[in-house]
């Protein structure tokens, strides 16, 4: 388990992707089975052990240490499990398995926990003793998603990360068939109902490049502001995958109850209420839980507008040409009013369409999906069958206020921005963003900021209010957490205003009126 | 003579009125006596300083020859006023040293500076000097700080090295003590190659080597091009636009702090190193225990876990709640 505690600390204070993905295949190479197995399901979430109690570690602690010191160490490093790492007395370091730990937390009965926890503490080193407690806490927090997990698994060897995304939702850990796949053994079967098939996804256009095209190949619709998902009813075993293959059922029973087919489809996953397709800002409450109350499920219902048909009635339609595969889908009964069918949208020429994306029917819009009538449902990003056209970006003018030094390539640079907007007349900060800009405006903005600083805290700096940014962004949400009460969506610097006057800076009441 | 009537503590410092000088004083006076070199405890403009030859000498580096108006080098104890002082190694950085003030009537009280008792090529090592009151540092008084093998943190390094060769790997670590220390200990973890160093680092390091210790090939962080993988900066110098000419540069930082998650986060770091120039808690129980005083005194830092500790074994101490000094300087 040193090495896996090892790759735990790395990957907390990683901040690059890269860095992060050479971190874990380096880690999973070296690793035997089964331990990189469990290594690899900890750190994806899909590793479930009994779930160790604060109160049954802080109990252990309060045996061992003076209640008072124990209270101002804990004070002092802010987490229970990394007080107790730093805590238990021991001098022992055996490097044991991680297997060793991992049975140790699912066999044990919750009588013996506790002793059995201790003996392991007894036997560990510090950094050991801290992957064990957040092994045993269920709380992992290293920033990794299934998705980057797969990306290093699909360094490893051949099968690429489409063709594991296809078998990862019948694999258990420690996932030992997979591993064989990669050294060059067999493919696993996927024996799982309802596995998750690879997304088609499309590449971004504009009217310049349209115009290479004939209209009448293709088909267009609206592209939804909603979560791109796979919903499926395989012989009664019900999912809901996001596009990256992570099993999102748990958060919306709701929708997996409504799910009275047999087949996989693809579509947007939705608030919806009666008709009124709800903004953004909806959706996310239901994202992440675990459980969602009745009030939840009653106020924020999910509901699913269907874009195509992977698998209907036992039948794989994914070769078929799309105007086949719309046709099954206009035919399909899905047998609840959860469910509905993205429309289609007349054209006869890219202007047309033009026309229909600059004035959408509801805000929850975002752009228009263009698609050609023949092509096949292909898994991954192919250029050219499907395109997206985004509706123009949002933009207001803020002014910046701090800047935060970036990381690696970035290393030295502030390139971190927080910026703000007139509130009568005090400045309020509304977002970040940090990209938009081109190396030469980093440098600038760079050099700007270690000329302007007031203050500084950290690696964060305060900046006097001379400067306006041009900021775009996607789309606005109301939002409790943010001091200004609006949270951004993907917002990114689109112009740096040398020219304009702080003053002219535009107001927060602008930015409330754009929430939809 | 009562022992606070021999030491106590003022705005300026501690303060010995039967000596009539301050211990590591934060202002300007007429008589300082000071431990060791760094910049809150080593201060200019006093009238005149007694301190180990080697301080002496690394503030005059850092203030300039005149950085005070007399300057006397401690060897073997010394009258000052009506008490006898003597200097002792703390094991802290280059120079180091307790201060032991024995008055002609009264307690013998022993300020231990800053201290540290882990082996150290950079400085001589601790030596315990028995007292009545012992006057400690609590900068890691919490039972959570118990230091690693400072040979394991260099392994992570050079790990991390091999991992990211590509990379440099810029590591913080104040410029007087913590960078030669640094040095050393990545020559005994087998960096035989140019480190390079930040120019804030050339002085003091150039004064470590005329003091007999070796630190190897070392060369200028200050050219655009700069070829060692390992580099070593004052933290400061990651907040200037020096860094920018690093390709995708590994920052780490080396100190005590970086045990803790949360502090190495608030940091940015990438690698934090857990090394440090200051006694762990196991080594700043021990040394209470070992020197058995009648009474503990705390400077700074983490006084309520030391505090605690001392009333659990029944030892009287009382914290002293000196401002002016960092909890460990950078």
């Amino acid at each position: 388990m040193r090495a896996f505690a090892t790759l735990l600390e790395r990957l907390a204070f990683t901040p690059g992707r890269n860095a992060k993905l050479r971190l874990l295949r380096h880690y999973l190479e070296a690793t035997p089975d089964p331990d990189r197995g469990y290594a690899l399901a900890a750190l994806t979430g899909d590793l479930k052990l009994r779930t160790v109690t604060p109160g049954l570690l802080r109990g252990l602690m309060v045996e061992r240490v003076d209640e008072q010191l124990f209270a101002l160490s804990y004070d002092f490093v802010g987490d229970l499990a990394e007080t107790i790492a730093l805590l238990w007395d021991t001098d022992r370091d055996e490097d044991v398995p991680l297997h060793q730990a991992v049975a140790l937390l699912r066999d044990t009965g919750k009588a013996g926990l506790p002793v059995a926890i201790a003996g392991m503490l007894d036997r560990l080193g510090p950094s050991q003793r801290l992957a064990f407690l957040k092994l045993a806490t269920g709380n992992m927090r290293i920033g990794l998603s299934a998705r980057m997990a797969r990306m290093a698994l699909a360094e490893m060897g051949a099968p690429d990360v489409a063709q594991i995304e296809e078998i990862w939702h019948g694999l258990t850990p420690p996932y030992q068939p997979l591993f064989d796949w990669i050294a060059g053994g067999a493919r696993p079967e996927n024996a799982a109902k309802a596995p998750f098939r690879p997304v088609m996804l499309s590449t971004p256009v504009d009217l310049d490049q349209l115009g290479a095209f004939d209209p009448t190949d293709y088909i267009a619709e609206w592209k939804w502001d909603g979560i791109r998902v796979q919903a499926i009813n395989d012989g009664g075993v019900r999912r809901l995958y996001s596009r990256t293959g992570e099993d999102i059922s748990a958060s919306f029973p709701d929708l997996i109850e409504a799910l009275n087919f047999d087949g996989a489809v693809d579509g947007e996953l939705l608030v919806r209420r009666g008709e009124d397709v709800a903004v953004f800002g909806d959706l996310q409450k239901r994202l992440g839980r675990k459980q969602v109350g009745r009030g939840m499920l009653d106020s924020h219902p999910a509901s699913l507008r269907v874009y195509d048909l992977m698998i209907w009635g036992g039948r794989d339609l994914r070769d078929l040409p799309l105007t086949d595969r719309r046709a099954v889908l206009e035919g399909a009964d899905f047998g609840s009013d959860r469910i509905d069918i993205s429309p289609l949208l007349g054209f006869s020429t890219w202007d047309d369409l033009a026309a229909l994306r600059a004035d959408p029917p509801a805000p929850v819009i975002e752009g228009v999906m263009i698609k050609r009538r023949d092509s096949p449902y292909v898994g991954g990003r192919p250029r050219g069958p499907w395109f997206k056209w985004k509706r123009d970006p949002h933009v207001v003018d803020a002014v910046l206020l701090y800047a935060q030094r970036g990381h690696g390539k970035r290393s030295g640079f502030y390139s971190d921005f927080t910026f703000g907007l007139w509130d009568a007349d005090q400045l309020v900060p509304v977002g970040k963003a940090y990209f938009g800009f081109t190396d030469e405006e980093l440098r600038e903005l760079d050099r700007f900021v270690r000329n302007n600083t007031v203050e500084r805290f950290g690696p964060v700096r305060s900046i006097a209010p001379k400067l306006v940014l041009e900021v775009a962004f996607e789309g606005l949400n109301a939002s409790g957490r943010h001091k200004s009460g609006v949270a951004m969506r993907f917002p990114r610097i689109s112009r740096i205003r040398w020219d304009k006057p702080v003053s002219e800076a535009d107001h927060l009441s602008t930015l409330k009126a754009m929430i939809p | 003579m009562r022992a606070d009537q021999i030491l106590h503590p003022t705005p300026a410092g501690l303060y010995c009125p039967p000596g009539d000088f301050y211990i590591d004083p934060v202002r300007p006076v007429p008589r300082a006596l000071i431990t060791h070199g760094h910049g809150d405890h080593a201060r200019s403009g006093h009238g005149a300083v007694m301190t180990t030859r080697q301080t002496l000498e690394i503030m005059a580096i850092r203030y300039g020859a005149d950085f005070a108006g007399q300057r006397q080098a401690a060897d073997g104890p010394i009258r000052v006023g009506d008490t006898t002082v003597s200097f002792h190694p703390a094991g802290h950085i280059l120079g180091s040293a307790q201060i032991a003030v024995q008055p002609d009537q009264g307690p013998k009280i022993v300020v231990s500076g800053d201290y540290c008792r882990h082996p150290n090529p950079v400085s001589a090592a601790y030596e315990p000097v028995p007292c009545d009151i012992f006057v400690t540092e609590a900068t890691f008084g919490l039972p959570v700080f118990r230091h690693p093998d400072p040979a394991g943190e260099m392994t992570r390094l050079l790990a991390s090295m091999a991992e990211f060769p590509e990379r440099p790997h810029l590591i913080g670590a104040y410029a007087l003590g913590k960078a030669q220390r640094l040095i050393m200990l990545a020559r005994q973890a087998g960096i035989d190659g140019p480190i390079a160093i930040h120019g804030a680092l050339q002085r003091l390091c150039d004064y470590h080597v005329e003091q007999g210790i070796d630190l190897g090939p070392l060369v200028p962080a200050t050219a655009k091009q700069v070829d060692a993988q390992l580099v070593i900066a004052p933290p400061s110098a990651f907040a200037s636009a020096w860094v920018q000419r690093f390709r995708d540069p590994v920052i780490g930082f080396a100190s005590g702090w970086m045990a803790v998650r949360a502090r190495a986060r608030q940091r940015g770091v990438e690698l934090p190193l857990v090394i440090s120039d200051h006694v762990d808690w196991p080594q700043v129980t021990q040394t209470i225990t070992e020197l058995a005083p009648q009474e503990v005194w705390i400077t700074h830092g983490a006084e309520d876990g030391l505090l605690r500790w001392c009333e659990l074994q029944g030892i009287p101490a009382r914290p002293l709640r000196l401002v002016g000094y960092e909890d460990e300087p950078e």
